[in-house]
């Protein structure tokens, strides 16, 4: 029932904005946004006493083939929602006073986009996340569309064209798996039995249709081409939610339908894909230390975060997968906290090209501060919650190959070299003509980073909350490979 | 005594987060009361901890809170307390409190006076983690910690790019080092399961396990190249000169006597491992005295008061290496003690005259300053003559223990070692020389301006000039106490975390080095006197063309032009050519090849960017809703 619910508080919030919300837009969806977080923590009781009525739905659906209603939340799952329902309130929050038009009608946008989500990350049959998946990607095409800056119709149409195009490699391999099954259905536990089956080449093969699905969405190297300027273009709001909390559709699936579904295809050719990740990473590292304007910068730095997720997911074992949930969380958290930086600045400034900046360390040392702590996590700095994440990626990665784990930790080397040359060129120095009328943050916004700076530090200290909750699930998922 | 522990770190933590919050709404005098108290009360602690532990050391565990586990990984919070660990919370302690205490003087009418204490507390606490660790991972906490308090307190004065460029250079180089560091602990934990310090020395222990001679060397070369980050040795130094940029406490503080001995510390700390491996340990031996000769024969020709005792510093840590590659690792941490004191000395001495002369760091603009600054001038000369190593100061007890251990190793390494130390003597007094003898060479502002520093300056002067003639004896060398009667107490203390130290020497050989070597030095010593003082010559002027050897160590071999066109340079070019060539033209141009493919099929979703998006949105939710509602009628 819990779960369900976390399904639809949003898309009912959803029609309560389109509908009525042209006036009261911000109170229904901060309201809403916060009712959905509290769900998600009686979730997070339910998940950590083990109430399974609460959590599981499993009915009939398209009965005639094999498509079941079945949803539910096990830890993997329950850290994928709390990532999507703690920046959600955030993100509704960050975008307060900026005005946006027809606000009612993006919040609307937003909480479809994040019901869906929620749905392919609790969903336990394989049409139903595949469907959740593909919804969710209308939402937020709009949101670009409509919001969105220059070019944005040439860059959206690609967006969408690029990964409506991925998605259908997952579709043919998901009716492959489907059709091995027995008695043809596309419940998880059949599609694992099925997919374990099939010879390890064939494996390889229904491994290469997802992962190409999901290489587009996280996205990583070479199919990352759509990103840079989709970030570009897209409203702070949108970007927030596709960075922080989309692309992490793709690596749950990973975790979720590709490791358990075709264990020996990863266990023979995983190593293709690790290989190819840790390039993402070297490759989104050194491009990311030409880029001129900040917001490319964290699009790039994305890229190499992602990278590294996707290596740890592939690496299968307990510290890289552990690591990668975490890093997931912390990813979403850091990147939101960018994009707000970016949005802080550039709303003051007009622009986000850092040559132009410099100096506002001086003008505001507390915004300073807060951004610094962000860079810092994105740099992994013991302590704050980037590190835990990288820490446990690189140390499980360098258990199934340790060349590539050593090559991946470059990027702890790389990323100080871009991450604190653009801090330094933003903030510190002399002002200039442009900088000198920087602004202090508005009481909101520093309220907004504090919030991520907390999340960043308290997480970084005490991660076990996060590592506790999916501890038992990353175990049966790897007994269950075993 | 577990409390006790938990209280060290907890006391600067507590401090440094005061003065951050409340920031402007502290006065300069509180905030500066309230960063001393917390290193104080540190310091208190550990002295309580040290003498109850003083007659029989019992090592304590402490642990706080598990930290991150995963799997069969585990590493929680927690700190021990053994010897190694105490000798080293007694210099960070003792030190960064004169150190802080010197730093309200110097410090007096900067803007960023509480910003600054703030960095300092900070740093303190995550220097006393990184001893008081009791695993790998909490080691790198307070590892990069302190290299990121490092990193602000270089660019303390952000609006120069200059310091801004020091501070990331540095913080970059420690990262190259820290890789290092990350693999070791990979490695570690693949081929032993665990992180822990006392698990993983405990005697017997990696005997259970399998492997070869080769991992233990990798694994031992990955820690050390973290060494030569954190501890500046080849090829990874050159951030240190460049870390001057920084406000003076803060190279005496944390490029001289605390955080730049981490290497030392963590080679100390992992001896087990590199005793097993005699490759790393004939690196790490190598590559100390190629630095130590590196660093002192640049001090020799450099103008900048603090860029020579930068050197110094390196040239220094390259010794201390010298004697951990030799397995003299008591030799080497007592290195670390003795220098921590007179190298914070000389610093904040150096600091001392920087206040006085209005800013002005060039020795060649200085001169005659004895007489302006007495405190300084004499707590200054028992600095050099403590690291210029003449008998009865610190200096001397650490550098002969260093040196009678490569005398009885390896004659070369003896050699090369001595040729340091007459080097490190002429150019430590060729810069006294300079800065307080001989005629006043500044400007007549400058002179006017002259004054000898206050109290809380000089206090500190005084007593790590104490320090620096006494601390010596504590590490009485073994075959002339053994006549005397006098115990190495040192070597003693550290022995269960160190081993015992393998060589001595016999009580002839060992005086006559001492003999040979002291001899040389006061040489050496004559020789700057004479060029200096009685000859007065003056280090050449910037514009002046040098002979062809000069030129190329007074710009320091030219390593950082090296670097820059061999590594920075390709890097940056591969980088732009990934973004405007491969990136853009290649991977982008394929996919929007495929793409135009595609697309003249499928015009259609053009058709949806017109129109009431909010009535297209209705119908796609209810349309969403009644798909999922087929399950439930």
């Amino acid at each position: 029932m819990l779960t369900l619910l976390l399904i639809l508080i949003p898309l009912f919030s959803s029609i309560m904005l389109f509908a009525f919300g042209r006036n009261h837009a911000k109170a229904i969806a901060f309201t809403a946004s916060v009712a959905e977080l509290a769900v998600a923590f009686a979730t997070l009781n339910a998940v950590q006493t083990g109430q399974a009525a609460l959590l599981n739905i499993d009915m009939p659906w398209l009965a005639d083939i094999g498509i079941r209603f079945h949803i539910n939340t096990d830890g993997i799952s329950m850290l994928m929602v709390l990532l999507s329902t703690l920046l959600m309130p955030l993100i509704m929050y960050a975008s307060f006073n900026r005005n946006y038009n027809n606000l009612h009608t993006l919040y609307g946008l937003m909480f479809l986009m994040q019901g869906s989500i929620i749905g392919s990350f609790v969903a336990m049959d394989g049409f139903l996340f595949y469907l959740f998946w593909e919804i969710a990607l209308i939402p937020i095409y709009f949101i670009i569309l409509m919001w969105g800056g220059n070019n944005r119709q040439k860059v959206t149409f690609k967006f969408f064209i690029y990964t409506l195009f991925g998605s259908l490699f997952m579709l043919v391999a998901l009716i492959y798996v489907y059709l091995q099954t027995p008695d043809r259905s596309f419940d998880i536990q059949a599609l694992y039995a099925a997919g374990r089956q099939l010879p390890v080449v064939e494996q390889a093969w229904v491994m290469a249709a997802f992962f190409l699905a999901f290489a587009i969405k996280m996205p990583i190297f070479p199919f990352h081409t759509w990103q840079p300027d989709t970030y570009y273009v897209a409203p702070t709001p949108g970007v927030m939610m596709l960075s922080g909390i989309m692309s992490k559709m793709a690596t749950y699936g990973l975790i979720r339908w590709v490791l358990p579904m075709v264990p020996q295809g990863i266990e023979e050719y995983g190593y293709i894909l690790i290989v190819l990740s840790v390039i993402s990473i070297l490759y989104a590292s050194f491009i990311s230390i030409v880029q001129k304007d900040f917001k490319y910068l964290i699009a790039y730095s994305s890229i190499a975060h992602m990278g590294l997720i996707s290596a740890g997911i592939i690496a299968c074992n307990a510290q890289s997968l552990q690591g990668s949930l975490m890093e997931m969380l912390s990813h979403g958290i850091n990147t939101v906290g960018l994009f707000f930086v970016f949005d802080i600045i550039f709303l003051r400034m007009g622009t986000s090209e850092m040559k132009q900046l410099g100096g506002i360390r001086g003008l505001d040392s507390s915004f300073a501060f807060l951004f610094f702590i962000i860079v810092l996590s994105v740099v992994a700095l013991p302590f704050t919650n980037g590190f835990v994440g990288e820490f446990l990626l690189i140390i499980g990665l360098f258990q199934a190959n340790a060349i590539a784990a050593s090559f991946a930790g470059l990027s702890i080397i790389l990323g100080v070299v871009y991450m604190f040359r653009s801090y330094q060129t933003m903030m510190l120095g002399e002002t200039n003509q442009l900088t000198a009328g920087f602004t202090k943050l508005t009481m909101q916004e520093k309220i907004t980073l504090i919030i991520i700076v907390t999340l960043i530090i308290g997480l970084g200290v005490y991660p076990k909350i996060v590592l506790g909750i999916t501890e038992s699930s990353v175990q049966t998922l790897l007994q269950g490979i075993q | 005594m577990e409390q006790l522990v938990k209280l060290i770190p907890l006391f600067p933590l507590i401090s440094f987060a005061l003065i951050g919050l409340l920031n402007r709404r502290l006065t300069k005098t509180h905030a500066a009361i309230f960063a001393c108290t917390g290193v104080l009360l540190s310091f208190i602690d550990s002295v309580l901890i040290f003498v109850s532990q003083s007659s029989h050391f019992h090592p304590v565990e402490v642990s706080i809170f598990d930290w991150i586990s995963a799997g069969n990984f585990k590493a929680s919070f927690s700190f021990l307390l053994d010897p190694l660990s105490s000798i080293f919370l007694l210099v960070i302690t003792g030190v960064g409190f004169l150190i802080h205490v010197f730093s309200i003087g110097y410090m007096k009418d900067d803007d960023g006076f509480r910003r600054f204490f703030a960095y300092l507390n900070l740093f303190i606490f995550f220097m006393l983690v990184l001893v008081l660790g009791n695993n790998f991972l909490v080691m790198f906490i307070g590892w990069e910690g302190v290299g990121f308090c490092s990193f602000m307190l270089i660019g303390f004065w952000f609006k120069d790019q200059k310091n801004n460029d020091a501070a990331k250079k540095a913080f970059v180089m420690n990262r190259v080092g820290d890789l290092g560091f990350l693999i070791a602990m990979c490695l570690i934990f693949f081929t032993f399961g665990t992180l822990n310090y006392t698990q993983l020395f405990q005697p017997g222990f990696m005997s259970q396990f399998s492997f070869d001679a080769t991992t233990i060397t990798i694994i031992t070369v990955c820690l050390f190249i973290g060494a030569m980050g954190k501890s500046a040795q080849i090829p990874l130094y050159t951030w240190l000169p460049d870390a001057m940029a920084g406000p003076t406490p803060v190279s005496a503080l944390i490029h001289a006597a605390t955080m730049v001995t981490a290497g030392i510390y963590m080679v100390a700390r992992t001896n087990v491992l590199f005793s097993m491996s005699p490759d790393t340990m004939q690196l790490v031996a190598i590559i100390g005295t190629a630095t130590a000769l590196l660093g002192a024969s640049i001090g020799l020709f450099q103008n900048d008061i603090k860029k020579v005792l930068a050197y110094s510093t390196v040239s220094q840590l390259g010794l201390m290496f010298l004697a951990l590659g030799l397995g003299a690792y008591t030799a080497a941490v007592f290195h670390v003690v003795t220098h921590a004191f007179f190298k914070a000395l000389l610093f904040l001495g150096s600091g001392s005259v920087i206040h006085s002369m209005g800013g002005e760091q060039d020795i060649r603009k200085m001169g005659g300053l004895k007489k302006h600054m007495p405190v300084t001038y004499t707590t200054f000369l028992i600095g050099t003559i403590a690291i210029s190593g003449i008998p009865p100061l610190a200096g001397f007890f650490s550098k002969d223990q260093i040196l009678s251990e490569a005398l009885s190793h390896n004659p070369t390494l003896f050699v090369l070692g001595m040729l340091v130390s007459l080097m490190t003597a002429f150019y430590m007094f060729r810069l006294f020389f300079l800065t307080f003898h001989g005629k006043f060479r500044g400007t007549h502002e400058q002179e006017h301006h002259l004054h000898e520093s206050p109290f809380t300056m000089t206090m500190p002067l005084v007593v790590l000039s104490v320090f620096a003639a006494f601390a010596g004896f504590i590490g009485f060398p073994h075959a002339l106490g053994e006549k005397l009667g006098i115990h190495n107490w040192f070597d003693h203390y550290l022995e269960p975390v160190l081993g015992k130290t393998a060589s001595h020497l016999s009580l002839s050989t060992e005086l006559t080095m001492m003999g040979v070597t002291t001899a040389l030095v006061v040489i050496v010593i004559l020789i700057a006197r004479h060029f200096y003082v009685t000859k007065a010559t003056l280090p050449m002027a910037e514009n002046v063309e040098r002979p062809a050897v000069q030129k190329v160590i007074y710009n320091k071999y030219f390593i950082d032009e090296f670097y820059y066109n061999f590594i920075t340079r390709p890097l940056d070019a591969l980088s732009a050519f990934l973004q405007n060539f491969f990136d853009n033209k290649i991977v982008n141009g394929l996919v929007n090849g495929f793409g135009q493919v595609v697309v003249k099929g499928g015009a259609f979703v053009r058709q949806l960017q017109s129109g009431n998006i909010n009535a297209y949105a209705i119908t796609f939710v209810i349309a969403v809703i009644l798909i999922f509602s087929i399950f439930i009628f």
